[in-house]
C-alpha cells in the first residue's frame, strides 16, 4: 500500500517540480500522470500484485469522492449560472455534440481500413469517476 | 470539530450517492451529483460559507492530485489496443478537442456569456480533476468547470449511444472513443454497459483527451482568449 502511495505522490511531486522549473503550461498532476505511465511501461510488471496498480485502482474507483468539495463550489456560482443560463446551456450541449460527432466521423473514415485487433474482447474496464 | 464534521458529512453523502446508484442503476444517480446537492443543502441550512467548507475538506480535495496521477493506469492497461490506430486516434482526438474547445468558447461569446465564462467552458470535455487544474491556469471558475464536466458526462451517459447510432457511427471502437473524448469517466462507465470494446476504448480516449487538451489549451488561449 505505502509503496504504491509513494509512487503516486512521487510522480505528482516530480510533475509539479518539472512544471515549476520549466514553466510548461500543464497541470503538475497531469505531468505526474505521464511520468507514472512511463514508469509502468518501463517496469513491465503491471500484475495484480503490483502495489502501484493496487493503490491506483483504489484511488480511481473513488475518484468522484475527491471532487465533491470542488463540486460543492458550484453553489458559490449560482448567481453566475442564473445570469448566463442560455450561453451556458447552449455552449455546453452544442460543443459537446460537435465534439462527439467530430471524433466519431473522423475515426469512422479512418477505421474502415484498420481491422479490429484480436483480443479487444474481455479486457478489464475500470469504472472511474 | 468542524473539520471532522464536514469530512464526515462529505464521505457520508458520497456513500449515500453510491447506494442510490446501486439501487437505481440510473446514469442520473452520480454519487458526486447526489453528494453536492446534499452538502450544498446542509451548508445553506447551517449558514456555513463555502470557504469554511473548502478549508475543512482540503484533505479530500488534496487527494485529487494522486488520483489524477493514477489515471496513467487505465491508459497503460489499454495502450496495447492502440496497435495500428495510434495516428488516426490521436488525429481524431485532436480534431475533437479543438472543435469542442473552440465551439464552446465561441458559443459563449456569441450568446454574451462573458470572458471568464469562456475560459470556464473551454476545458469541460476532460475529466473533472484535469478540468479543474486547467481552468485554474486559464483564469476561469475551477469549481464551475468541474460541474460542467460532470454535466456533459451525465448527458453523454444518457444520450450518447443513441445519438451515435443516429449519426451513423457504428464501429464500436469509434463509438467508444467518441464518448470518452467528450464525456470522460461518466460516459466511459456507460459505454462499459454497451460492450467491453466500447468501454475500453472510451477509457483510453478519456486519458488521451486529457493529455491532448492540456497541450492544446495554451494554443486555444493564445488565439481565442
Amino acid at each position: 500500500m505505502i509503496v504504491g502511495l509513494l509512487w503516486l505522490l512521487g510522480c505528482q511531486l516530480a510533475g509539479t517540480a518539472i512544471v515549476e522549473l520549466t514553466g510548461i503550461p500543464l497541470p503538475g498532476p497531469v505531468v505526474g500522470m505521464l511520468l507514472l505511465f512511463l514508469v509502468l511501461v518501463l517496469r513491465r510488471r503491471g500484475g495484480e500484485d503490483d502495489p502501484i496498480i493496487q493503490v491506483g485502482d483504489y484511488f480511481l474507483s473513488h475518484l468522484q469522492l475527491f471532487f465533491i468539495p470542488a463540486g460543492v463550489g458550484v453553489i458559490a456560482y449560482l448567481a453566475v449560472i442564473r445570469d448566463a443560463a442560455l450561453p451556458i446551456v447552449v455552449a455546453l450541449l452544442g460543443s459537446w455534440l460537435l465534439g462527439l460527432a467530430t471524433v466519431g466521423w473522423v475515426l469512422g473514415l479512418f477505421l474502415r481500413r484498420v481491422p479490429e485487433v484480436a483480443g479487444t474482447q474481455g479486457a478489464p474496464g475500470e469504472e472511474i469517476e | 470539530m468542524s473539520i471532522v464534521l464536514w469530512l464526515f458529512v462529505t464521505v457520508a453523502a458520497y456513500e449515500l450517492g453510491r447506494w442510490l446508484r446501486r439501487r437505481t442503476h440510473s446514469p442520473l444517480a452520480q454519487p458526486v451529483a447526489v453528494a453536492v446537492v446534499i452538502v450544498g443543502a446542509l451548508l445553506a441550512l447551517s449558514g456555513t460559507t463555502y470557504d469554511d467548507y473548502a478549508d475543512a475538506t482540503t484533505l479530500i480535495s488534496f487527494l485529487l492530485g494522486p488520483a489524477t496521477v493514477a489515471l496513467a493506469i487505465p491508459l497503460y492497461h489499454q495502450a496495447a489496443r492502440l496497435k495500428g490506430m495510434v495516428v488516426p486516434v490521436l488525429f481524431a482526438l485532436t480534431a475533437g478537442a479543438v472543435v469542442s474547445m473552440v465551439s464552446g468558447v465561441l458559443l459563449v461569446r456569441w450568446l454574451g456569456g462573458g470572458d471568464v465564462l469562456e475560459r470556464t467552458m473551454a476545458t469541460k470535455a476532460v475529466t473533472a480533476p484535469v478540468s479543474i487544474a486547467l481552468t485554474e491556469r486559464l483564469g476561469g471558475y475551477p469549481e464551475l468547470s468541474a460541474a460542467f464536466a460532470i454535466v456533459v458526462g451525465i448527458v453523454g451517459a444518457m444520450v450518447a449511444p443513441r445519438l451515435l447510432t443516429l449519426l451513423g457511427i457504428r464501429d464500436p471502437r469509434a463509438r467508444g472513443i467518441a464518448v470518452g473524448a467528450v464525456s470522460h469517466g461518466i460516459g466511459t462507465a456507460r459505454m462499459l454497459e454497451e460492450s467491453r470494446v466500447e468501454g475500453a476504448f472510451s477509457g483510453l480516449a478519456m486519458g488521451l483527451t486529457a493529455v491532448v487538451t492540456c497541450l492544446l489549451v495554451p494554443l486555444v488561449a493564445y488565439f481565442l482568449l
